[in-house]
This record gives structure tokens, C-alpha cells and sequence, in this order.
């Protein structure tokens, strides 16, 4: 019993902040809330407002699929960026420390209050949003053409030309997002027992041969933690959920607020069972 | 002959193989350094090109001469800023704000992390299933329910059946966080959990049977012997937490959007920089006089480097701790 009082104080926040608002989240859901002085009044009115959040409103539809398909396409870029990073930092060379403290300083800069007021900084500087985009764009500076014309002869087919692209273009933000997976990643690499590395060396194994046969599978489990990891990072400043936000305090619609948020969490869970299931098989487990 | 010759093209052939093997170390080293200084350049600019507006005087705005290192400094962005954001008391309220929720939430979430890595109740595993289920929601599903319950707060209807009125409005306190947090529900709470009892787990059980034969009971064992072991973990904890509170925008605008915090005060900042600063020039109240959007945006931009310097400043200090604390808490192994 000793054990159920350590755990008390999250149990106690569990039901009341946890379960009971999420029954409550499913019950406005199939419901119109009023709000009332001194509480809320409930009207129900069936599956209207999931109804609504898919068929009526003129923008979920579009911003859940846009960020979904946006999350589909950074979990591997970022994961690739990060083990990347990870192995270059666990290398020895001359001011490993400082360039350790520059690529883990995105952690601690991922604001969104920052890159909001930031946004808006240059929509003021430009007059508004769409030229601001384009400015934001220009800046960026890579001669993407070039590269594309690059990448065609080189025989790539047009998908990955276009991912690739892609990826240029948004480097900012997915080495922005990708400091605790490094961290992880650079945790798991000095875990891999030095000896495998040595014995390898001496049977006459290249470098990039021990990396695909040894390190690659040692840090495997947590590829399936980092892909996660950044799936549910991914929510904490998407579009889907500032919408949700938008439609609860500012249309005060916090029934269809709460439909919309219960088809996020149901396309998000399928999205990360799916992921775990597929990334799981792959898996080397040492122990 | 023979032998002499083959042993001379050996030695030709070995002191090839060292020079290549020498010169291809040596071209990776300069790739890597090339690969690194570039990303680090990606990380950095955006910050040394807020450093630099900040000091810059409002004449080399329209100077297409200028990269980066301006021609006539100027304190004037900063000390705006500063008058704009009321700088020092919203820093002192949000460190005040941000130490209390960090605290509150690494005791909490340790008690937990203690509770599950050791004891095995009826349950126990049910309930740390649902632990990994509080990570994996989304927020934004309990915000509504959240809102209201803090909007008129009330345990089991005690308020209400002693005052006779419907609960207590905790919005725009830090109640709400502090409520969350104590009870291990606040920010990423369930990963801190997680991060502690994968440490516990890992720590042998013989130290706390020596304390139990030494007659020290559940709670003393915790608190004189695990605690004291556990600097790893609660290190990271501490720090995320910290971090991750400062930069929170979701909690801090659902339950506290009027109060005088930094990431509420910074989104607001673009609004109020752009109607106060005519003012502040002394322009005067007239609509029509507008300040120069590009000083606007410098004005926002030197905030910005404000609003972040504490946190840079602290992670000056830590940051070695940021990687040793995650290889020893044992979230990998």
C-alpha cells in the first residue's frame, strides 16, 4: 500500500484533471455548451458536430490533412538529421563542447510565443503574410534550381527530387526540432560498448561497415522512441491545435472545439500505432 | 634479388596505404569541421542577427551597405524594449512563476516515477499504462473541460456547500499550474514520470533493503537515500521542466492569458510595439501618424532577444549537464 501513496498525488491528478475532463471532452463533443454564469449548460445534439468539423467547416478538413501529411514528412527527416548529428558529435575533435552547446541551444529556443511574435515582426516589416512568406523564401537563399537540374540528371526520380527539396528548404526548422532527439540519439550511441567497435576493427571492418552492422542496430530501439517522440512534439504548436484553440475561445464553439480535438487524437493515435507497428518489427533489441 | 625487391615494393606499398589512410583521415576531419561550422551557422544566425538589430541606431535601417555589424550603436531598441515589455518585473514574476511549477512538478513526478519503478500493487501496471496515455494525448482534448473546471473551481462541491456560490474562479492565477503541476498533470509531466522510474528501476534493491533493516520506513528511504541518488534524473527534469515552462504558450493563454507573463507578453509584444512606439517618439495620438514598420519590427526583434537572454544565459552555465544528465538516467539503456 506504500506504493499507491508515492503515487497519490499523480493518482488524485489523474481522475480529476485527466479522466474525468476527458469524459467530459467525449460528452461535449456530442453536445452544444452555453455558457452560463457560474457553469455551462449542455444541449445535445448527436453527431452534428463531428458532422460539422469535417463536412461544414470550411478549413479543419484542409489544415488536418495539410499537417498530418507535414508530420508524415518530417518524422524521417528529422530522425535522419538527428542520428546524423548524434554520430558526428560523438566523434573526437578539437571544440566537440561548444558545438555541442550550439546544436542542443534549439532546445531550448523552441518557443512559440517567439516564432509567433517573430511571424508577425516581418508581417509588419512587409506589409502582410502571403509577401512576407515569399520574403521569408527569398531569404533563404539556395539556388534551388540548380539543384533540381542537379538531382534529374543524376537519375533521382521526381518524388525524391521533390522530398529532397523539401528538405532544403525547411532545414531551419527541422534541425530547430531535432535537439532532444539528438540528445537521445547521442545518449544511445555512447551506450554501445567499445569493445564491439574494437573487435570489429580488428576483423578488418571499414568504418561505414560498423556504423550499418553495430551502431545502427544498437540504437535502433530508439528510432522507435524518437519517432514518437517527435510525432507528439509535432502537436504542441501545429496549426490543428491553434485551430481548435481558435474555435473554443474565440468562436466560443466548444462543442465542435471538441469534436475537432477528439479527430485529432483519433487520427494521431492510428498514425502512431501504425508508426510503432512498422518501426517495432525493424527493431534490434540487444538484451 | 627477389626477396630484396619484393620487401622494397612492400614498404612502398605500405607507406602508400599509411599516406592515403592519413590524407583520407585528414579530408573527413575537414568535411566534418565544414558540415559542423555550417549547421552551427544555421542555428546561430537568426540569434547574432537579433544581437545585431538590436544595437543598431535607427539610420542604418535603410542602409544596404550593412551586414550584420552596424555603423552607428545605439542602446535606444533596448531601452524601448525594455519600457515596452515593462522588462524587470515581468522577468521576476515569470522566473517566480517557472521556479514554483518546476519544483512542484520534479517532486511530484519523482514520488510517482519512486512509486511505480518499486512497488508492485494491484494495478500498478494498469495504472503506469495510463501514464504513457497522458504523453500521447493530444492537449488540446482536455482544454475545454480544463478551462471550465478551473473557471469555477471547486473539490467535490465543498466551495459551494459552505459559501453557497458555484466554485472559485482560478484563471489568471498561477493556481491552475500549480494545481497541475503538484498533482504530476502539468506540462510533459507523464515523459518526467517515465524518466523517473526508468532510473529507479535501474538502482539496486539492496540499498533500500540495508535502510529497511536499519528501521528506516518507506517515505525516510525515499527521501535520505533514493532522493540523494537520483541527482541525474532530477537534473534533467529540472531543467526540461524549466525550459519547456518558460517557452510554454498553450497552458500560460488557456488559463493565464491576462496575466504578466514572458510568452503571453511576447506574442502580444508585435500588437503593442506597433500602437505604443508613435508614442513613445511622441508623435502624438493621431491614427494616422504610424511609426516606421521597420523600426516596429527592430523594437520587436530586440524583445525578442530579451525575452530569450535569461534562458541563454542560464544555459551557459548548464549546458554540460544537459548531455551528461540524459546518458545517466538511464532512458536509453
Amino acid at each position: 500500500m506504500l506504493g499507491v501513496a508515492f503515487i497519490l498525488p499523480w493518482l488524485l491528478g489523474f481522475l480529476f484533471l485527466f479522466a474525468i475532463p476527458l469524459v467530459q471532452s467525449v460528452k461535449f463533443s456530442f453536445n452544444e455548451l452555453i455558457i452560463a454564469p457560474g457553469g455551462y449548460e449542455l444541449m445535445n445534439v448527436g453527431w452534428k458536430n463531428f458532422n460539422d468539423a469535417l463536412f461544414v467547416d470550411a478549413n479543419f478538413n484542409r489544415i488536418l490533412t495539410d499537417s498530418v501529411a507535414a508530420m508524415l514528412v518530417d518524422v524521417p527527416l528529422i530522425l535522419f538529421f538527428s542520428l546524423f548529428a548524434a554520430t558526428l558529435l560523438n566523434q573526437k575533435f578539437k571544440g566537440r563542447g561548444f558545438a555541442r552547446a550550439v546544436f542542443f541551444l534549439p532546445v531550448i529556443l523552441a518557443s512559440g510565443a517567439i516564432a509567433s511574435a517573430e511571424a508577425a515582426g516581418l508581417i509588419n516589416l512587409v506589409g502582410n503574410s502571403e509577401a512576407a512568406k515569399e520574403v521569408g523564401d527569398a531569404q533563404s537563399g539556395v539556388d534551388i534550381l540548380s539543384m533540381v537540374i542537379m538531382l534529374d540528371e543524376a537519375g533521382m526520380p521526381r518524388w525524391f527530387i521533390d522530398y529532397i527539396i523539401e528538405a532544403v528548404m525547411r532545414i531551419y526548422e527541422i534541425i530547430r526540432s531535432s535537439g532532444v532527439q539528438i540528445l537521445i540519439f547521442l545518449a544511445a550511441l555512447q551506450s554501445v560498448p567499445a569493445a564491439m567497435y574494437e573487435v570489429a576493427k580488428m576483423e578488418g571492418a571499414t568504418p561505414y561497415e560498423s556504423f550499418w552492422k553495430i551502431t545502427f542496430p544498437m540504437v535502433s530501439p530508439l528510432i522507435l522512441t524518437n519517432a514518437i517522440y517527435t510525432i507528439i512534439d509535432s502537436f504542441t504548436d501545429s496549426p490543428v491545435t491553434q485551430t481548435i484553440f481558435a474555435t473554443a475561445f474565440q468562436t466560443q464553439n466548444f462543442g465542435l472545439s471538441a469534436a475537432m480535438s477528439w479527430l485529432y487524437t483519433l487520427v494521431v493515435g492510428v498514425l502512431l500505432l501504425i508508426v510503432g507497428v512498422l518501426i517495432s518489427r525493424k527493431v534490434f533489441y540487444y538484451n | 634479388m627477389d626477396a630484396k625487391r619484393a620487401r622494397s615494393e612492400a614498404v612502398i606499398y605500405y607507406k602508400f596505404r599509411k599516406t592515403k589512410n592519413k590524407s583520407l583521415e585528414w579530408l573527413w576531419a575537414a568535411f566534418r569541421y565544414a558540415l559542423i561550422i555550417g549547421i552551427s551557422f544555421v542555428i546561430l544566425y537568426p540569434l547574432l542577427q537579433k544581437v545585431s538589430v538590436a544595437v543598431k541606431a535607427k539610420e542604418d535601417i535603410y542602409n544596404p551597405t550593412i551586414y550584420m555589424v552596424p555603423v552607428n550603436f545605439t542602446l535606444d531598441n533596448i531601452r524601448m524594449a525594455i519600457e515596452l515589455l515593462d522588462y524587470w518585473p515581468l522577468l521576476g514574476n515569470t522566473l517566480l512563476f517557472v521556479t514554483v511549477i518546476t519544483l512542484l512538478q520534479a517532486a511530484s513526478c519523482a514520488l510517482a516515477g519512486y512509486g511505480f519503478a518499486r512497488f508492485d500493487f494491484p494495478g500498478s501496471n494498469v495504472l503506469f499504462t495510463l501514464v504513457i496515455l497522458t504523453i500521447l494525448i493530444p492537449m488540446s482534448t482536455l482544454m475545454v473541460p480544463m478551462y471550465l473546471h478551473f473557471r469555477s473551481f471547486d473539490i467535490l462541491g465543498i466551495v459551494s456547500l459552505l459559501t453557497g456560490k458555484d466554485g472559485v474562479n482560478l484563471l489568471n492565477t498561477f493556481w491552475p499550474s500549480m494545481i497541475t503541476a503538484a498533482t504530476a498533470n502539468g506540462l510533459k509531466s507523464g515523459l518526467f514520470i517515465y524518466i523517473f522510474r526508468q532510473f529507479f528501476r535501474g538502482l539496486p534493491k539492496e540499498i533500500e533493503e540495508a535502510a529497511l533493516i536499519d528501521g528506516a520506513g518507506g517515505f525516510k528511504t525515499f527521501f535520505r537515500i533514493m532522493l540523494p541518488n537520483a541527482v541525474p534524473p532530477l537534473l534533467t527534469v529540472i531543467l526540461f521542466a524549466f525550459v519547456w515552462q518558460y517557452n510554454d504558450t498553450f497552458f500560460t493563454t488557456l488559463f493565464m492569458s491576462e496575466s504578466n507573463l514572458m510568452p503571453v507578453n511576447i506574442a502580444a509584444l508585435p500588437a503593442d510595439a506597433s500602437q505604443q512606439i508613435p508614442l513613445m517618439l511622441g508623435v502624438g495620438t493621431n491614427p494616422n501618424v504610424k511609426a516606421d514598420p521597420n523600426y516596429v519590427a527592430m523594437v520587436v526583434d530586440t524583445g525578442i532577444l530579451l525575452a530569450i537572454l535569461p534562458l541563454i544565459v542560464m544555459y551557459w552555465f548548464v549546458q554540460r549537464y544537459f548531455v551528461e544528465s540524459v546518458e545517466r538516467t538511464g532512458v536509453v539503456g
